[in-house]
């Protein structure tokens, strides 16, 4: 009898031990899966739940990375520990053509259909303050634009009036998702003490429209057409002879017309002995 | 009973006393060595760490308990980790699963040394665990792979912590090794090696087919010291081999590590490595006296 006790204890206590162990573990991978904003997957990561479970923590694309930018993750650095990670703000990468981190992985976890380092998506940059931002400011820094390697794709100088001064002009850097691949060279490059513009990992970057979402000006071109009634143009209710220009000086003359058309005459005296109201007639 | 090994040093020399535990030691720091040596001076023999590794450019070497988390996880990886996998597998099935834990792990040294310290300092342990404890942890790391979809053993997998501090210098291995060695010394002797570690528990299932085995040829000789049990990481996996009936004297079970500590500290050669169908010497000698007559 004593030892069927034993062994139903031993089996509930092993039993109580992996409920234990495995519980403490899976919160720990619960609590480590969420990766820091400063951290930046290699090219070709998969997403990032799916990263951390597919990376063998080996660190053989560290080794092939040419710029040793790549560092595999220490305990308390934020990503799970042993997975590759860069920082872009110290070492961005260097985006090799033949991308030699990529077929380094032996498990796919940095996806060996990336052959094209254009392609990669390791973050998106985000010109975050826009009030120490130097071009923000008007003066024209221009440096992470220059640096961008897809410069005029990735990053555009976005023309517009310099309210501060009156008659210069604003070059505001603005990323475009499309192009970016979140190599960190402009955050790496920014002059500030500490960068206006950061490569976040895109979860954190980017926004999503509502799946329903559609554009209208996007479907009219596609179609060709207005989908819903056409057009109308809007009506003014203006004194004869004068048009409303919307994307111009606002009132005008409709050509053809005289200048001179309005209720009152040329001479002011003789509105005057008029009357306001018309009582002269 | 003296210091375990005093007696066969005295008779064969202090190398002959130490033999297996200096190559054990020259082994794991190779292994690591060969790690560092493309990183210091740029030959690349070996490159990786313990987790997953590409030997001379070609072939690759994958930790089987970190593939089946992955497998358990959900992924499907590459071809390279199933060979590698593959052959990580072969190389422990042809040498002896446990081969791993005491020529190659890192951890084995600090465990070893905690143990040292342990039988220095009189020291007694107060935690008892069976030793299918390990069993046991290894299925709560696969079921954790499995819920959550993450290999989360490595979290805190203190061989691939070690592998990492030592070959890339990630201190938090530091940590993780005091607290196992603390753990050892403390706790529970031989407590990490020997009855928890899950990578050990798979390569002892490992080990029940591997062909190079630690037998007892000459166990007539055995003067009953018990010095083999004292240094034997697994001292259970003796006994069947020193004290068995039959003819057949190699150490079958597969949580024998292949240390061969038991080798070097025998005052009466007892010990040798062999293959698993190794007979008794006097079995021996009864077979061969008919053939000469």
């Amino acid at each position: 009898m004593s030892n069927r006790r034993q062994f139903i204890q031993q089996l509930a206590g092993s039993a109580l031990g992996v409920g234990l162990v495995g519980g403490v573990l899976g919160l720990i991978a619960r609590q480590g899966a969420a990766l820091p904003p400063h951290a930046l997957r290699p090219p070709g990561a998969l997403d990032e739940a799916q990263f951390t479970a597919a990376c063998v923590r080996c660190g053989l694309c560290v080794r092939d990375c040419p710029y040793a930018i790549l560092k595999l993750a220490d305990w308390l650095d934020g990503p799970a520990p042993g997975t590759p990670f860069f920082t872009a703000r110290s070492g961005p990468c260097e985006m090799c053509e033949d991308i030699p981190c990529v077929p380094a992985c032996p498990t796919g976890a940095l996806d060996p259909s990336l052959t094209e380092i254009d392609n990669a998506r390791m973050g998106l940059a985000v010109l975050i303050d826009q009030e120490t931002c130097l071009n923000a400011l008007g003066l024209r820094c221009d440096v992470c634009y220059r640096v961008c390697p897809a410069i005029d794709q990735a990053i555009t100088l976005e023309l517009s009036h310099n309210q501060r001064t009156g008659r210069h002009t604003v070059f505001m850097p603005t990323v475009h998702s499309d192009h970016c691949t979140g190599c960190g060279k402009c955050e790496h490059a920014c002059v500030l003490d500490t960068a206006a513009i950061k490569v976040l990992p895109i979860q954190l970057a980017k926004g999503e429209l509502g799946a329903h979402y559609r554009l209208g000006w996007e479907e009219k071109e596609r179609a060709g057409g207005a989908l819903v009634a056409p057009d109308r143009e809007h009506q003014f209710n203006l004194p004869e002879g004068k048009g409303y220009d919307y994307y111009g000086p606002g009132l005008v003359d409709e050509p053809g017309s005289t200048t001179d058309d309005t209720p009152f005459g040329a001479n002011p005296l003789e509105t005057l002995r008029r009357g306001i109201g018309g009582g002269g007639e | 009973m003296g210091w375990p090994g005093v007696e066969a040093q005295h008779k064969f020399g202090w190398w002959h006393a130490h033999r297996y535990l200096l190559l054990r030691r020259l082994s794991q720091l190779s292994v690591i060595g060969l790690f560092l040596l493309g990183p210091l001076t740029g030959v690349w023999l070996i490159k990786g760490s313990l987790s997953s590794s590409l030997l001379l450019d070609t072939i690759p070497m994958t930790d089987p308990l970190l593939m089946a988390q992955l497998l358990a996880a959900g992924q499907w990886p590459l071809a390279e980790a199933f060979i590698g996998t593959a052959v990580v597998i072969g190389l422990y099935a042809l040498l002896g699963g446990r081969v791993f834990c005491s020529w190659v792990c890192p951890v084995n040294v600090v465990t070893d040394a905690a143990h040292w310290l342990h039988r220095k300092l009189g020291l007694k342990g107060r935690l008892h665990l069976a030793r299918s404890s390990r069993l046991w942890l290894l299925g709560a790391v696969l079921l954790t792979a499995l819920f959550v979809g993450q290999p989360a053993w490595e979290w805190l997998n203190p061989v691939s912590l070690a592998s990492r501090l030592l070959i890339f210098g990630l201190y938090g291995g530091l940590l993780a090794l005091l607290l196992l060695g603390l753990f050892d010394l403390l706790l529970m002797r031989r407590g990490w090696c020997g009855h928890l570690c899950p990578l050990g528990a798979l390569y002892g299932e490992l080990g029940r087919v591997a062909p190079l085995r630690v037998g007892t040829p000459n166990r007539a000789a055995c003067n009953d010291c018990m010095e083999c049990f004292e240094v034997c990481p697994e001292p259970q996996v003796i006994r069947p081999a020193l004290k068995g009936e039959g003819p057949r004297v190699a150490i079958l079970d597969g949580h024998c590590t292949n240390c061969g500590r038991c080798i070097d500290v025998c005052s009466q050669h007892v010990f040798a490595f062999g293959g698993r169908t190794a007979v008794a010497s006097e079995a021996l000698k009864n077979l061969k006296r008919p053939e000469g007559e």
